[in-house]
């Protein structure tokens, strides 16, 4: 293949706008060495924004699911909030659903794109089934390498083991980069009860650490964020211009203002993208060089590493590694992709290996291969539901379809309504880098959750109506093959009626015409005179 | 019994049934065509990079400019000497007031336009992401086809810091808005300079 191939082309200015509005007429993205326009890391292909025609007409950010102990989260009721600001709403569906088309580019721009996929998702598959072994190598190796490792059961046990290793070390204040593992344990509120400065180092986490919000978004945590929104919180906390919502301009105003505490910090943070056994490395992709700096600079450095982020050999990252970034962002790789194996002379390195829940789940017969999950965010992104409700909206820390499959394995009661919000349309298993049957899991929940009694009784009969074609491929494909498309019977049990009010306002997509099956029957016939 | 035990003993007690064998990774034809040279280059370009060949007798040519508007900079390489010896640095932080650094590449991947580093290059890597500007050099002949290639080289397991660098810091966290110089470099160029 020449430098012309697909994923180096530009795109994107010719595509039509789901939602023209937030076209932005100005382009305040960075230009190459040519002078083209740049669309890698987490850039826009195009430039989008969700300003107002007048800025007196500003509107307010809408905010998440409220969390009422264990009651059940109303996504539904936090979806219809972020659907009250259409500004938001459409800003945020159009970015999201770029991601997604940027994503599909780089991965056509692969010819081995399924066999990485189904390599990657076998390599995890037999990792997670001999994972005790794969996490002693680990801890061998990283022990060899100098490395203190830890064990922590729970969130809870984390949060402890950090703080006395800051204790050890009179270390008050501790720089981070983002990570979806500390979000889980609570790890900064935690922290604040005790004493100990956590200070966000990504930008898009620093932002919603500022505004007390958790991140709603994976890979880009204030995606549901305008820049207005932005410059509200910056000027309320970092005490910027007020009126100025330039995104340069804020962006710079994060670097300074962080600067000091990264030079500061006693100590270092960061999650982990893959942990290999063989090496013991602690494998970290990242755009903004925060968790380098996070990890280069204090003297004290930790990594916090849930158990089944192990990988066996560094050759594999071969494969897992051309896989995220594209999935998660249409980029080929990420700005960094660091690797720590062991500490730096004269300075600690700690590693903090996580179970909560995960080792429960890899019992579940149903649901264990989510632990393949590597965080890539596509899932979310293609996924309808979560473009128009935003992920506050769920009240976990684990938004659309990745979290209906894992959240309900933290708290049943909790989340025992989240596996609702879907329409079933299977693109979230599609796009999954590791293939993880996210669609399928979802219908599963359902099953279990009704079975176990945590469904009010309307979603019940719902849940048998589905249960019943669902549960023979037979008698599904006859039932969508009938009224001509999936998309025009199926989620009619899932989407219209009265509990499952996401449904409401949303337009489902235009079916094709003949179902895959369907197709794929009559052109085997036409090429082999045979039925397939 | 410890939370290591614990987990152990579940992970034991749960393991997933039937066989899941570690599948054969092929060695895929990399993508990138045979000149390796202007494929790193217009990939690394596209991430937010430059890339520039040596002018005529001077390698440091295509930043001279950058080099004298300087007040620090770091050099980890003997080609250049810089005014901060990165050798007598007591902490990281001390670093904080580097305009440019310099440092060698070990390799460089064409499918990605990444140049790899280890702290042997480095020498405090913290400097990659201190200084304002980072300025690499590149041994043409030191380029990679692919990423595949890349993980087969012994750097990853022997370096107690192996970092891909590709493009510079960058971020598009407020509405996708592309920024280069998020935390770290504010621009990455790379010199095609072959070793001494």
């Amino acid at each position: 293949m020449s430098s012309a191939s697909d994923e180096l082309r530009p795109r994107g200015a010719e595509e039509r706008l789901v939602n023209p509005e937030v076209a932005k007429a100005g382009d305040e993205s960075e230009r190459g060495q040519d002078g083209g326009r740049l669309a890698h890391a987490e850039g826009a292909s195009r430039p989008l924004s969700a300003e107002p025609a007048a800025r007196r007409e500003r509107e307010p950010q809408p905010r998440g699911a409220k969390i009422r102990g264990d009651r059940p989260i109303d996504q539904a009721e936090a979806a219809e909030r972020f659907l009250a600001a259409p500004l938001h709403q459409k800003a945020h569906d159009e970015r999201l659903w770029d991601l997604r088309k940027k994503r599909d580019a780089a991965a056509h721009g692969i010819p081995e794109w399924e066999e990485l996929r189904e390599l990657a998702s076998q390599i995890k598959a037999h990792t997670l089934s001999n994972l005790d072994t794969y996490l002693e190598q680990f801890e061998a190796a990283a022990k060899a390498n100098g490395v203190h490792v830890h064990w922590a059961a729970d969130g809870a046990e984390h949060n402890r083991i950090v703080h006395a290793i800051m204790r050890d070390h009179g270390a008050r204040t501790l720089i981070k980069s983002k990570s979806m593992l500390t979000e889980e344990c609570g790890f900064r509120h935690y922290m604040a009860g005790v004493g100990i400065e956590i200070i966000e180092t990504d930008l898009g986490e620093r932002i919603q650490q500022l505004d007390a919000e958790e991140p709603s978004h994976i890979v880009v945590p204030a995606v549901h964020k305008t820049r207005l929104d932005v410059a509200e919180v910056f000027a309320r906390t970092l005490g910027t211009d007020p009126d100025n919502d330039d995104v340069h301009y804020l962006a710079e105003s994060q670097r300074e203002t962080t600067r000091p505490h990264i030079l500061s910090a006693d100590a270092g943070m960061t999650g982990c993208n893959f942990a290999v056994a063989e090496t013991g490395s602690v494998v970290t992709c990242t755009n903004e060089g925060n968790a380098d700096l996070s990890g280069n600079v204090p003297k004290l450095q930790i990594h916090s590493i849930g158990i089944e982020k192990l990988i066996p050999r560094i050759e594999y990252l071969g494969v897992f590694i051309r896989l995220l970034s594209r999935s998660a962002l249409g980029s080929p790789i990420t700005q960094y992709t660091s690797h720590f194996r062991g500490p730096r002379a004269g300075t600690e390195m700690h590693m903090v290996l996580v179970d909560n829940g995960r080792s429960a789940r890899l019992g579940m017969e149903e649901f264990w291969t989510s632990l393949k999950c590597i965080r890539c965010a596509a899932c979310m992104n293609t996924c309808p539901v979560y473009r128009r409700s935003g992920g506050l909206s769920y009240g976990a820390t684990y938004a659309g379809p990745i979290g209906l499959i894992i959240d309900p394995t933290y708290n049943k009661r909790k989340y025992s309504t989240l596996p609702f919000s879907s329409t079933m349309n299977g693109s979230c298993t599609n796009v999954c880098p590791v293939k993880i049957n996210i669609h399928e899991q979802i219908f599963a929940w359902r099953k279990v959750l009704a079975e176990e009694h945590y469904i009010p009784a309307l979603k019940q009969g719902m849940m048998k109506a589905a249960g019943a074609v669902l549960a023979r491929p037979a008698a599904y494909r006859a039932a969508i093959g009938a009224a001509d498309s999936a998309l025009k019977v199926l989620p009619r049990f899932a989407v219209y009626n009265p509990l499952n009010t996401w449904g409401k306002k949303r337009e489902m997509p235009e079916a094709p015409r003949e179902t895959f099956h369907a197709w794929y029957k009559r052109e085997r016939l036409k090429k082999t005179g045979q039925d397939a | 019994m410890s939370a290591r035990e614990a987990i152990l003993a579940t992970l034991r007690a749960n393991r997933p049934a039937g066989a899941h064998p570690l599948p054969e990774v092929p060695l895929f034809t990399p993508l990138v065509g045979p000149d390796l040279v202007a494929e790193f280059g217009e990939r690394l370009k596209r991430m937010g990079g430059r890339v520039a060949d040596a002018d005529g007798g001077d390698p440091f040519g295509p930043v001279r400019e950058r080099l004298q508007g300087a007040r620090v900079v770091a050099s980890a390489v003997p080609e250049y000497a810089g005014n901060r010896d990165l050798a007598s640095v007591m902490q990281p932080g001390d670093l904080a007031d580097v305009d440019v650094a310099i440092v060698r590449a070990v390799f460089g991947i064409a499918e990605t336009g990444s140049v790899l580093f280890t702290e042997r290059q480095l020498v405090v890597n913290a400097v990659a992401y201190l200084a304002q500007h980072l300025v690499v050099l590149l041994d043409p002949a030191d380029i990679l086809p692919n990423v595949q290639a890349a993980y087969l080289r012994p750097e990853f397991g022997q370096s107690a810091y192996a970092v891909l660098h590709t493009g510079p810091s960058a971020t598009a966290d407020i509405e996708g808005v592309l920024i280069h110089g998020a935390q770290g470099v504010r621009s990455l160029t790379v010199l095609l300079v072959p070793r001494p």
